[in-house]
């Protein structure tokens, strides 16, 4: 080093200590990430995520009793695996950055799990169901708060079956997510046994025209069409079934979940069924909290399906840096011993490799342009019937 | 497999293969007059889908109710200004690189079609999201055994089919088609006969843009929905589609349409593996069929290879 950059060094050493001592009485800025997709298709479900996270930060810079002012980074992976490992990188190497919530989307979410790893960077995912951003890996970086695809789609074939379908045709998207959810609803529906899937068909996440899929599968004459994917392929796929005169029972997964899709779709939403890990946001123990909190914010969008757990996932990393302090390494340690915590999403444990083990489930059917709790449809009830419902 | 659902199949391919081959025509047009390939053709048709959307905002928030009347505006609206639009791009992009290689028209309109692309994702309103296009045509629908008929379908298939035979009219019986054919077959001869060369490019473009703007409307009442990468794909295809048809060939370029349809639909009927890979199968096809034919199926009178 040549003198000459030894006194700059020093020199800029000196002034961030003088910086720093004038900064003594205010709070130290910590900065916290989030990222999801805020463009693309499935947007609406990444804003709604956005805004809940950006509540819990508001939450907390308004209480007086916090050892740091924190700060919300937010970047967007726009659903896409590329993109997401760019943007996570970004974060990741910003080392200002303590920890993050991160992604909706499953082929998005299991594509940067590694560089996470890599970095040292602690995160919490908040709405990707893939089994494998958990337990593919034992990634100490890596937790999730929702749960995975695996116990929904348990509970899908358990309530085809029970409804007395017997022939299934699968679509599902090629992406992890959609391969996923149908190896295990597949999986699931031959454990029980009384309806068997007569044809699957795998589709690229962005296809536009289904009509040559839902003709063949117009032959195969199905009682229901499970579809394994997101919102938008979700709209056109059940709006070109009713172009083909299809009138099998249209069964999602939690990908469809979200006000966009009965927005999409109006009175053809009808009849719908759907499931998702967790309890409905109003239902949830601090789900009248969270929606009081949230509906103050005035955001001009609603928190969607995930956004209580990506405000739970945010919270969780506050209170981990407001107890260690804003490093990595200790909110990592810290984050290994979360057990039985109280959240807004209901008790939290983290399992040995970071994930919740919420055992809850809700089905859901679309009733009158919402997402109604299918114990207390009118379709459960009777007094509706899904296509072919006996 | 019973003949309700071969006419389904038939029905859907027709469809797809109109659109395909509005967009086609454009691009085999654009070859004709000029010699250039012009990669921004697809985003054009997104501007002009998103145009036609835009149109219907304004529409009904004037509190007009009739839908024929919108749609009717739509169709005037995003037709016109997507012509206008690709007169502008004729004018100012295409023409002043004739002398340069062919190469740098390519590319100057690939980068185009990303600028298009990105003004309507970053400036119409939420754009990066999925839009809902108005069902503004009749929806009932017949069935015959399983095949399903539906009026839009129909209306939207003769309309298509109403448009080519215009536009081969327009080629084949009139004076501004005999100087367009004139100017595909031989720039300088044309010049010396009288023709005005600038004239005749510009109002080719305007016409291949046009159709693109129909296409895109199209699109959007076909599915109900439009996004900003319709019209990637969309120009890929069409592109593609006006090459195995025959480059400079309107023939072609319908054919080229239809088959690619064609083959996408048996691509999913008849392969036994997943039908994830009917544009794997689609596109397989087309480099086949361009080994065989590099000049395509049905050839230019003087025709140059690709």
């Amino acid at each position: 080093m040549s003198r000459i950059s030894k006194l700059a060094a020093t020199g800029s050493a000196a002034l961030i200590v003088a910086m720093a001592a004038a900064n003594a009485d205010a709070k130290d800025r910590v900065k916290v990430g989030f990222i999801g997709p805020l463009t693309g298709g499935v947007s609406v479900n990444g804003i709604g995520g956005r805004n809940s996270a950006d509540v819990a930060v508001k939450l907390r810079n308004a209480d007086p009793t916090t050892k740091y002012e924190y700060e919300l980074v937010v970047l967007d992976d726009e659903c896409k695996p590329n993109v997401a490992v760019q943007v996570a990188t970004k974060m990741a190497a910003d080392k200002d950055v303590i920890a993050g919530a991160t992604h909706y989307c499953s082929a998005a979410a299991i594509a940067t799990v590694d560089t996470y790893h890599k970095f040292g960077f602690p995160v919490i995912v908040w709405g990707a169901v893939l089994p494998d951003i958990t337990y593919r890996n034992k990634y100490a970086e890596i937790h999730r708060v929702n749960g995975t695809m695996i116990n929904q789609n348990d509970a899908n074939a358990e309530l085809i079956s029970k409804l007395g379908y017997k022939t299934v045709a699968v679509i599902h998207d090629t992406t992890d997510y959609g391969k996923g959810h149908n190896e295990y609803f597949s999986k699931a529906l031959d454990k029980i046994g009384k309806a068997k899937i007569v044809g699957t068909f795998g589709v690229t996440a962005d296809q536009q025209d289904f009509t040559a899929e839902l003709t063949k599968i117009k032959a195969l004459n199905p009682d229901v069409i499970y579809f394994g994917g997101l919102t938008p392929i979700g709209v056109r796929i059940r709006s070109q079934m009713d172009k083909l005169g299809i009138r099998a029972v249209f069964d999602g997964t939690s990908g469809i979940v979200s006000d966009a899709y009965v927005q999409g779709l109006g009175p053809l939403a009808e009849g719908t069924l759907a499931f998702r890990e967790g309890a409905p946001t109003d239902k949830l123990p601090g789900g009248k909290f969270f929606m009081e909190k949230y509906n103050e914010q005035k955001y001009d969008s609603p928190p969607e399906a995930y956004g209580a757990f990506a405000y739970a996932a945010t919270v969780m990393i506050l209170d981990a840096i407001e107890k260690v302090g804003p490093e990595r390494k200790k909110v990592i340690a810290e984050l290994e011993n979360v057990k039985d915590r109280d959240s807004i999403v209901g008790k939290i444990t983290f399992d040995d490799h970071g994930q919740n083990t919420v055992p809850v489930i809700t089905k859901y059917v679309v009733q009158d342009g919402k997402f109604v709790e299918w114990d207390e449809s009118e379709y459960a009830s009777g007094k509706r019937k899904l296509p072919g419902q006996k | 497999m019973d003949t309700g659902l071969l006419a389904q199949y038939v029905m859907n391919g027709l469809m797809l293969g109109m659109m395909y081959a509005l967009v086609a025509v454009g691009f085999t047009l654009f070859f004709g007059v000029l010699d250039v390939i012009k990669f921004s053709h697809g985003d054009v048709l997104t501007v002009g889908a998103f145009t036609a959307l835009a149109t219907y905002v304004g529409f009904s928030s004037l509190g007009l109710q009739s839908n024929w009347l919108a749609l009717l505006a739509m169709l005037v609206l995003a037709t016109l200004s997507m012509a206008f639009l690709g007169m502008v791009i004729a004018r100012y992009l295409v023409m002043p690189l004739r002398s340069a290689p062919p190469l740098n028209t390519l590319l100057i309109t690939l980068m185009l079609g990303t600028v298009l692309r990105e003004t309507v994702r970053l400036f119409y309103p939420q754009g990066a999201n999925p839009k809902p296009f108005p069902p503004l045509l009749p929806r009932s629908s017949v069935d015959i055994g399983t095949f399903n008929l539906r009026l839009d379908n129909v209306l939207m298939l003769s309309a298509g089919m109403l448009v080519i035979v215009g536009l081969q009219y327009l080629l084949n019986r009139t004076r501004l088609g005999l100087a367009i054919r004139a100017v595909a077959q031989d720039e300088e001869t044309a010049r010396t006969m009288g023709i005005n060369f600038t004239a005749v490019v510009l109002v080719t473009f305007a016409i291949g843009s046009g159709l693109a703007a129909f296409a895109g409307v199209m699109n959007g009442l076909y599915y109900n929905e439009i996004n900003f990468g319709i019209g990637l794909y969309l120009g890929v295809v069409g592109f593609s589609a006006a090459i195995i048809g025959g480059l400079g060939s309107i023939y072609g370029a319908i054919l080229g349409g239809f088959l690619f349809a064609g083959l996408q639909i048996i691509g999913t009927v008849l392969l036994p593996f997943a039908s994830a890979y009917k544009d794997v199968f689609a596109f397989a096809a087309v480099i086949a069929i361009m080994a065989w034919r590099p000049t395509g199926l049905i050839r230019e009178k003087i025709s140059e290879r690709v």
